[in-house]
């Protein structure tokens, strides 16, 4: 798998932390959604660095999308969000991954389960699923700390109110929106059952964000009755 | 050297340990995997090595306790980019459990609870270079990282040190494991950079 140089042709803001970026990258393969690539950057002085990121978006051409949260004391991050300008080249390879990804001809219903950035391969699903004009029942929860952490709000609530077959619950850890119903609270048992699917449809669940939110997570899941091997999981590290 | 993005200068670098190329350095300890942490029991826990042949050598957990014990102290590199160095743990050495196991094979596929697997070469096994570990930094092995117990590979990318493993199929003919299968390396030498398959 070879490095290819890519350039940004288009941006924008997620939230006051979070940069979608759009790559023109020549010579892209098709990828599927959930898969990640890996962006390589190079100082003056030769000096490298490398980081995956997940693909936000279903193949458009020679164009990918990625959104970058900014780590503090973090090395690409930082200026991948604020540094980063329009018509500069960075290096780009993939697609990789093999196993969280969802095909548009799978038929079970899916359960996508996000903790913060970790919405950013699941939203690539739900955006290739509106390509495709898929009809498969998709339900996303999705966990932010406040509403201004949260990635895609207005894309989000479009999709809702267009994409039959779609629903989307947030979860709001430290503060939630006027209007919000209960108190914030960590993602529980009752989110679940809630806004997810019973075992017995035989949901494919996907669920990405930081490692301790993951572990809970899927630990409910399996609990709930969910067999371990219909929960795929993508854990983030510091990856700064 | 690659193309450089303007406004890019990256950590200052003075100070740079000795790192396969592409790795940065971790004080934390992500965590990788495919699904669920797979809980399970010591009482009801065994390691089986299969050969070739299909004969079967079985360790339950007292069994395995009672052999040998070594503190191999190593530095893992994850295929996700992030490095650890000088990690410490505790376990058995592949030498000690492949003693007496008759076998003609290559290859291993090392397969775990949970349904995973992760192929290798025998000969990375043996030689004192890889363990099956149950303690990590003094203490038990957490299930996230792979506890009660897992192998430890560190001269291949992390991947290859199978979490909750289960046992070792030994085959004449390489097998790609879980992660193979999804596209990571067939061998995973992090000097290399031998991260996914074709690298």
């Amino acid at each position: 798998m070879s490095w290819r140089q890519a350039r940004l042709v288009a941006h924008r803001a997620e939230t006051p932390t979070a940069r979608t970026l759009v790559l023109e990258v020549p010579g892209w393969p098709a990828h599927l959604p959930g898969q990640h690539v890996d962006i390589r950057l190079t100082a003056p002085d030769g000096y490298q660095a490398a980081r995956s990121y997940s693909l936000a978006a279903p193949v458009d051409g020679e164009r990918i999308e990625v959104s970058v949260q900014r780590v503090t004391d973090g090395e690409v991050s930082p200026f991948l969000v604020d540094g980063y300008r329009e018509g500069d080249p960075v290096e780009v390879r993939g697609p990789i991954g093999g196993w969280f990804v969802w095909r548009p001809q799978q038929t079970e219903p899916v359960l996508l389960v996000a903790g913060g950035s970790g919405v950013v391969p699941l939203m690539a699903m739900i955006r290739a699923r509106r390509a495709a004009g898929s009809r498969v029942p998709f339900r996303l929860i999705y966990s932010v700390r406040t509403p201004d952490d949260a990635f895609y709000t207005e894309e989000l609530r479009r999709r809702v109110r267009d994409d039959a077959g779609l629903d989307v619950a947030h979860v709001y850890t430290r503060q939630a929106p006027d209007g919000w119903r209960g108190e914030p609270h960590r993602l529980g048992l009752a989110d679940v059952n809630t806004h997810g699917w019973p075992p017995e449809l035989e949901p494919l669940v996907y669920v990405c964000g930081p490692t301790g939110f993951v572990e809970a997570v899927s630990d409910l899941l399996v609990g709930l009755g969910h067999p371990a091997r219909r929960v795929r999981t993508e854990r983030f590290g510091p990856t700064g | 050297m690659g193309i450089v993005t303007p406004g890019f200068q990256g950590r200052p670098r003075a100070e740079a340990p000795d790192l396969p190329p592409g790795q940065y350095l971790t004080p934390d300890f992500p965590v990788l995997s495919a699904g669920p942490t797979p809980r399970v029991p010591r009482d009801t826990w065994e390691f089986v090595i299969s050969s070739e042949t299909g004969t079967e050598y079985r360790w339950s957990w007292d069994e395995m306790m009672a052999l040998p014990q070594e503190t191999p102290t190593v530095d893992i590199h994850c295929v996700t980019r992030w490095s650890k160095l000088g990690t410490t743990w505790r376990g058995v050495s592949l030498d000690t459990l492949l003693d007496g196991v008759d076998t003609a094979a290559d290859y291993a596929l090392a397969h775990s609870y949970g349904g995973y697997s992760t192929n290798l070469p025998l000969e990375d096994l043996r030689d004192g270079q890889a363990w099956l570990v149950h303690t990590y930094d003094g203490d038990d092995l957490p299930a996230e990282h792979g506890g009660p117990a897992r192998l430890l590979v560190p001269h291949l990318y992390f991947w290859k040190s199978a979490k909750w493993v289960r046992g070792i199929h030994l085959t004449v003919e390489d097998t790609p494991g879980f992660w193979e299968t999804a596209g990571y390396h067939d061998y995973g030498d992090p000097w290399r950079e031998q991260r996914y398959q074709g690298d």
